[in-house]
């Protein structure tokens, strides 16, 4: 029972960090149906940028605001600069461009910052919290609570603002949200801001547990676009769930069966759920082309 | 600095400088960046600082090295290239490199193949054994630090351990060779546990090991991130068992990443490099030791890591069989390399022999531990 306890906050905080970069890739994807494979890049800037500036003397709290604000930046650099002159190009094309984007990041990451690993302190100390015979860190609450903050605002965003609608809209038919009035435009602006956005505040909660480097965010996106494709891409609610669980079957995997085949396993069990459900768990045929 | 080093090196590749006076060309392939970068980058600037220096006091014999480092990226192919390019175009004759053991048994076909003797970066016991004519090594290799690490074990009484192992390279071969000597110790590994290099949280392998039946010692084969995360879950779960890990995280940095208070009582097998200040009066590799750690921090502002410490064995070894072979004839240098006796490095005291590539033994590792965030020799 202990280890049972022990296995499911070890899956949970994981989980909570999948679902945060999960989280990221459902804004870009509801506006543009583009999958960002650069989101991984935006949580290895908010931890790398808060680290350096949180060196150089900053107060933590204002570093990871200047970190998060500098990576809205890049994240609208990246849709005026490489995605909207390639207007009209297959989605396809659009992802590749974001893979070049990320390749572009993590080079001029190494270049401008290091090459080394970095951690910042956690930000409520590091005694353990004993619960239920096992124990957690004080980061992993901040982590969960983050990711189900931000699931809470988003979800709130696309069904309760109009903004978040014309961001649906958008992803819907582009020539039919422009034609009622939505500026396409500035929507595809503020996805890729609001993204980028959550993406770095994501870095800055998990880098005191899983540390950072130039070259941490390929991993964090693949397996963030895992518990995206496992919960249903675009779906808030599907990126949190999806993100637990893949963090509770790679737990569980371990604890039970053998850390050997602790990735393997998760990847088994999403395939499985895609070839019952394509759609994902909660995925929306709502956001299908007409 | 590094900018200047950076245009030097591509304007060197270039061939635009080729320098009248630069009468030795000393070839290097190393990763300065990809997933190793945290090997070849502190490497990379050994190379550079060292060769700064013996150029500035006048080179070997009065003749300068010019230095060519490529950059591999831990990519085995690339290095092969480099490794080929090294030889045929840039002419050099010796190759220092191989930040890994993937990059260097590429590098090591060539140098073979061509008549080149090549000093390797990386751990694995392959690369030297069996001995090659024109291959030789710095580091100590992992079977060797398994065998430091059991003695330890044997010497405090300890016969049944855990192990939770890294899956990367480094983490798998130590692995394989830690289970293959252990009986010789008479230590049993009870449960053998791993973790891939991104995992975040280590607990349920952990917990398992910790609810194993009989654990006295946990020992933790890895490098980068992974063995940092490891000593954080295993302060989280409050496992009183000692806790090894591998030279592969020996540098100031693992105890920043891992936490002070969780690193403590962390043993591992380390170099001299790690213990400069600390070091006895009288030990032959203090002055070494500290001249090349204040060299180096001074240059670069940062920590000196036992990685650049196996570079700047690797040079030292390279110009002092230079010096000795009179002629950059690379069969010379690679005879008077093989007649090294008694060379005192940062890692150890090198002495080659024909049948001996490596020229270290066990007393060059010191078991350190880290007490309130600091390391400490324990042998």
């Amino acid at each position: 029972m202990d280890a049972l306890m022990q296995f499911v906050f070890s899956g949970l905080t994981v989980g909570a960090v999948y679902a945060l970069v999960a989280l990221g890739f459902t804004i870009i994807y509801n506006a543009s149906d583009v999958v960002n494979f650069a989101q991984g890049e935006f949580v290895m800037l908010g931890g790398m940028i808060t680290v350096f500036a949180f060196d150089a003397g900053l107060p933590l709290p204002l570093a990871a605001i200047l970190a998060i604000v500098a990576t809205a930046a890049i994240g609208v650099a990246l849709n005026k600069f490489a995605i909207e002159p390639a207007r009209g190009a297959p989605v396809v094309s659009l992802i590749i461009i974001t893979i070049g984007a990320s390749i572009l990041i993590r080079g001029a990451t190494q270049v401008l910052f290091d090459k080394q690993l970095h951690r910042l302190p956690a930000f409520s100390g590091d005694d353990p919290i004993h619960l239920l015979g096992a124990t957690l860190l004080p980061q992993s609450l901040w982590v969960i609570g983050g990711a189900i903050a931000i699931f809470i605002a988003l979800w709130l965003f696309f069904t309760r603002t109009l903004l978040g609608k014309a961001v649906l809209a958008t992803a819907n038919n582009r020539l039919a949200a422009q034609l009622v009035g939505i500026n396409t435009g500035f929507v595809m602006t503020l996805s890729f801001a609001l993204s980028a956005a959550i993406g770095a505040l994501a870095g800055v909660l998990v880098t005191p547990i899983t540390l950072v480097s130039y070259d941490v965010g390929v991993g964090l996106a693949l397996k963030g676009f895992a518990a995206a494709m496992l919960g249903g891409m675009g779906n808030p609610k599907g990126a949190l769930v999806g993100g637990l669980l893949l963090g509770l079957f790679e737990a569980l995997t371990a604890g039970y069966i053998s850390s050997q085949y602790k990735e393997a396993v998760a990847f088994v069990v999403i395939l499985a759920v895609l070839f019952v459900m394509p759609q994902g768990l909660f995925g929306q045929k709502t956001t299908e082309r007409v | 600095m590094k900018v200047t080093n950076t245009a030097l090196a591509t304007l060197m590749v270039l061939g635009t400088v080729t320098g009248a006076a630069a009468d030795i060309k000393l070839g290097a392939s190393l990763s300065a960046s990809g997933p190793a970068a945290f090997l070849g980058d502190p490497e990379a600037k050994t190379l550079y600082m060292l060769v700064d220096d013996l150029n500035a006091k006048g080179g070997i014999n009065g003749e300068k090295i010019e230095l060519v480092i490529y950059d591999d990226g831990g990519d085995p192919n690339k290095a092969r290239t480099f490794a080929t390019r090294l030889v045929e175009d840039d002419e050099v004759v010796a190759i220092i490199g191989g930040s890994t053991t993937g990059t260097t048994m590429s590098i090591l076909s060539v140098a073979e193949d061509e008549g080149i003797p090549f000093i390797s970066l990386a751990g694995a016991i392959q690369i030297i054994d069996p001995v090659r004519e024109y291959v030789f090594k710095t580091p100590h290799t992992d079977r060797m630090a398994c065998e430091k690490i059991f003695t330890d074990m044997q010497n405090n009484g300890i016969t049944n351990i855990g192990m939770i192992s890294g899956t990367g390279g480094f983490g798998a071969s130590m692995e394989a060779q830690c289970v293959e000597v252990a009986g010789n110790y008479g230590v049993e590994i009870l449960v053998q546990e791993t973790y891939s290099r991104q995992d975040a949280d280590m607990t349920p392998q952990l917990t398992k090991i910790k609810s194993t039946e009989g654990v006295e010692a946990v020992l933790n084969p890895g490098f980068g991130q992974g063995p940092a995360i490891v000593t954080r879950n295993y302060a989280q779960l409050g496992i009183d068992l000692p806790l090894y890990q591998s030279h592969g995280v020996a540098s100031d940095g693992f105890i920043e990443l891992a936490g002070k208070e969780a690193a403590e009582g962390v043993r591992l097998p380390g170099t001299a490099l790690l213990i400069a200040d600390i070091m006895e009066e009288g030990d032959p590799q203090k002055e070494v030791v500290i001249a090349y750690k204040a060299a180096y921090e001074e240059e670069y502002g940062e920590a000196v890591s036992t990685f650049g410490g196996y570079a700047h064995d690797a040079f030292r070894l390279m110009t002092d069989a230079m010096t000795r072979a009179g002629s950059s004839d690379p069969s010379a240098i690679r005879d008077a390399l093989e007649a090294t006796s008694g060379l005192v490095g940062t890692t150890g005291t090198y002495t080659f022999s024909p049948n001996d590539h490596l020229g270290l033994d066990l007393s060059a590792f010191r078991m350190l531990e880290i007490r309130d965030g600091k390391w400490t020799s324990i042998d």
